[in-house]
C-alpha cells in the first residue's frame, strides 16, 4: 500500500498527521466558499449587463467577508412552533455530511485526507446524510414551504442519483477501480487520455469515446439536479416556494446550509475532474507537473466546473416537476444505460 | 487506544439511539435516531475492516430505506408533530410478545458467550474487500446473488403494477 498522504510522511502516523489531514480541507472549504460566492455575484452580474457589488474593497471583492459578519451578526429565530431540537440540528447534519465528501478528494498525487479504496462508492453514499438533513429541516420548520419543498428536494436527488450512480459505475469498469486516487494516476499523460476522451489506450478508444463525453454530460446535468442548482432549483424555487427547505432559517445556521450547498457543488465538481478530466494530472503530460502543479490543475478544473455551474444557473428557466422527472427518468437514466452496456463490452473485448 | 475510544463512541452511538428509536413516543424522533443508529453500525464495520459493507449500510439504509420510512411517517401521520400512541394493545398478547422476546433475548446471550470469536483476517494483509466480495460473489454465492436480483426485479415491476391499476 502506498501512502497516499504527505502529512503521515512528514509528521508519522499519529492523531496530529490525522487533524492536519482535516483541518485542511475545511480552511480549504471556507476560502473556496467565499470565492465562489464572490464569483456568483460577479458572474451574475456581468450575465445581466451589471456591475455587481462594487463598494466594498476594490471591485466589491470584499463582498463575502461582508456577507459572512452579516450573517453572524444576525438574530438567531426558532419559528415558535418549529420542533427545536430537530431544527438546530438539520444545519449541522447538512454540512457534515458534505463536508464527510472531502474525505476522499485528492487535491493531489501526494495528499488524500483519508485514502479509502472505494472512494467514488464512499462519496456517493454520504451524499445521502444531505437528504436526511433536508428532509428533517423542512419538516423540523413547521411551514408549509419548507416541508414542500423539502419532499421535492429529497424526490429529486433520490431519483436523480440514479444516471448519477450509472456513470460512476462505468467510470469504474472503465477504470478498473473505484479508488480516486488510482482512477486520476491511470488517466497521466497528455489530455488525450483522460477519461473525457475515452482513457489511456489504443485508438481503439475511438469507440467508446462518444459515450464517455455523453456520460460526463448526463453526470453534469444530474448533479445540477442533485445539488437543487438552477435549472433545476424547484425544492427553493423563490416564486412558489419562498426559499424551499431553508425558509425559516436565519444567521449562522442559514450560513450552513449555505456552506453546504457550495461545498456539493465543488464535491460534483471534483468527482467530475477527478473521473473524465484526469484530476491533478496536467493536461501537457510530464510538462507542468508535480506536487504544487498537481494542486493547481486539480482546483482549476474544479474551478472550471464550479464556473460552468454558476453559468448555467444565470442563463437558464427553471423546469417545472413534470419535466424534471421526465428528464431525469425517461432521458438520462435509459441514455446513461446504455453507455453503460456499450463500455462493459469495450471491456470485455479489449 | 484510539481505536478503543472510537468503538466506544460508536457503540454508545449506535445503543443509545436504537433506544430512543424502542421507547420515544414521538414517531418523528425515532425514525431520526436510527440515522445514529445505521450510523454508528456503519462505523462499527469500518473498524471491522469492512469498508465496502461500511459504505453499503450508509447508501441502502440511510439513503434508500431510512428516506423512505421518513416519507412514509410524512406522508402518514399527522405532521404538525402530535405523538403516535400505539393502540390498546390486549393483556393476552403482551403476556405472550413478553414471553417471546425473553427468549429471543436469552438465545442470543447464549449464543453471544457460547461462540468462538476470532478475528477473521490480520487488518494489514487485506487492502480491499470489494474484489474478494466481487469474486465470491460471481462464483462461490452466484445463485444468491441472482435470485436476490430477480427478488429485486420482481419488487419493481410488482410496484410499477400497483401504482398503474388506477
Amino acid at each position: 500500500m502506498e501512502v497516499f498522504n504527505i502529512f503521515d510522511k512528514l509528521l508519522g502516523e499519529n492523531i496530529l498527521s490525522a487533524l492536519v489531514s482535516v483541518i485542511l480541507p475545511l480552511i480549504f472549504l471556507i476560502i473556496y466558499a467565499l470565492i465562489a460566492i464572490l464569483g456568483e455575484l460577479k458572474i451574475s452580474a456581468w450575465i445581466q449587463e451589471r456591475l455587481g457589488p462594487m463598494r466594498t474593497g476594490p471591485y466589491g471583492i470584499l463582498q463575502p467577508l461582508a456577507e459572512v459578519v452579516k450573517l453572524i451578526q444576525k438574530e438567531d429565530i426558532v419559528p415558535a412552533g418549529a420542533n427545536k431540537l430537530l431544527f438546530n440540528l438539520a444545519p449541522y447534519i447538512i454540512f457534515a455530511g458534505s463536508f464527510a465528501g472531502f474525505a476522499v478528494i485528492p487535491f493531489t498525487a501526494a495528499f488524500v485526507p483519508a485514502e479509502i479504496n472505494i472512494g467514488l462508492f464512499y462519496v456517493f453514499a454520504v451524499g445521502a446524510f444531505a437528504v436526511i438533513g433536508i428532509v428533517m429541516g423542512g419538516w423540523a420548520s413547521n411551514n408549509k414551504y419548507s416541508l414542500l419543498g423539502a419532499m421535492r428536494s429529497a424526490s429529486q436527488m433520490i431519483s436523480y442519483e440514479i444516471p448519477g450512480a450509472l456513470v460512476i459505475l462505468s467510470a469504474a469498469v472503465l477504470a478498473n477501480s473505484l479508488d480516486m486516487q488510482k482512477i486520476t494516476a491511470l488517466q497521466s499523460g497528455p489530455f488525450w487520455n483522460w477519461f473525457l476522451f475515452g482513457g489511456p489506450g489504443d485508438w481503439s478508444k475511438i469507440w467508446i469515446l462518444p459515450f464517455t463525453v455523453l456520460l460526463s454530460l448526463i453526470y453534469m446535468v444530474s448533479s445540477l439536479a442533485e445539488t437543487n442548482r438552477t435549472p433545476f432549483d424547484i425544492p427553493e424555487g423563490e416564486s412558489e416556494l419562498v426559499a424551499g427547505y431553508h425558509t425559516e432559517y436565519s444567521g449562522m445556521k442559514f450560513a450552513m446550509f449555505f456552506f453546504a450547498e457550495y461545498s456539493n457543488m465543488f464535491i460534483i465538481a471534483s468527482i467530475l475532474a477527478v473521473v473524465f478530466l484526469g484530476g491533478w494530472n496536467s493536461p501537457f503530460g510530464s510538462f507542468m507537473s508535480g506536487f504544487w502543479w498537481g494542486i493547481f490543475w486539480f482546483i482549476i478544473k474544479a474551478m472550471f466546473i464550479v464556473f460552468i455551474q454558476i453559468w448555467l444557473r444565470w442563463t437558464l428557466p427553471r423546469v417545472r416537476v413534470d419535466q424534471l422527472m421526465y428528464l431525469g427518468w425517461k432521458v438520462l437514466l435509459p441514455f446513461s444505460l446504455v453507455c453503460f452496456i456499450f463500455i462493459s463490452l469495450y471491456r470485455i473485448v479489449y | 487506544m484510539i481505536t478503543e475510544i472510537v468503538f466506544w463512541f460508536f457503540a454508545i452511538l449506535t445503543i443509545g439511539s436504537a433506544c430512543v428509536v424502542v421507547f420515544s413516543r414521538n414517531m418523528i424522533y425515532a425514525v431520526f435516531s436510527l440515522l445514529f443508529t445505521f450510523f454508528g453500525v456503519a462505523g462499527i464495520y469500518v473498524l471491522l475492516n469492512a469498508d465496502f459493507l461500511a459504505v453499503t449500510q450508509i447508501m441502502i439504509y440511510i439513503g434508500g430505506i431510512l428516506v423512505l420510512l421518513i416519507f412514509g411517517i410524512m406522508i402518514t401521520s399527522n405532521i404538525t408533530g402530535v405523538d403516535i400512541k400505539s393502540g390498546q394493545t390486549g393483556k393476552i398478547q403482551i403476556f405472550f410478545a413478553g414471553i417471546f422476546s425473553l427468549i429471543v433475548i436469552v438465545g442470543l446471550i447464549f449464543i453471544a458467550l457460547t461462540t468462538k470469536w476470532y478475528s477473521a483476517v490480520p487488518s494489514a494483509e487485506v487492502y480491499s474487500t470489494i474484489e474478494l466480495i466481487g469474486k465470491s460473489l460471481l462464483t462461490n454465492y452466484l445463485l444468491a446473488f441472482e435470485s436476490a436480483s430477480v427478488l429485486l426485479l420482481i419488487a419493481i415491476i410488482g410496484a410499477a403494477l400497483i401504482a398503474r391499476r388506477k
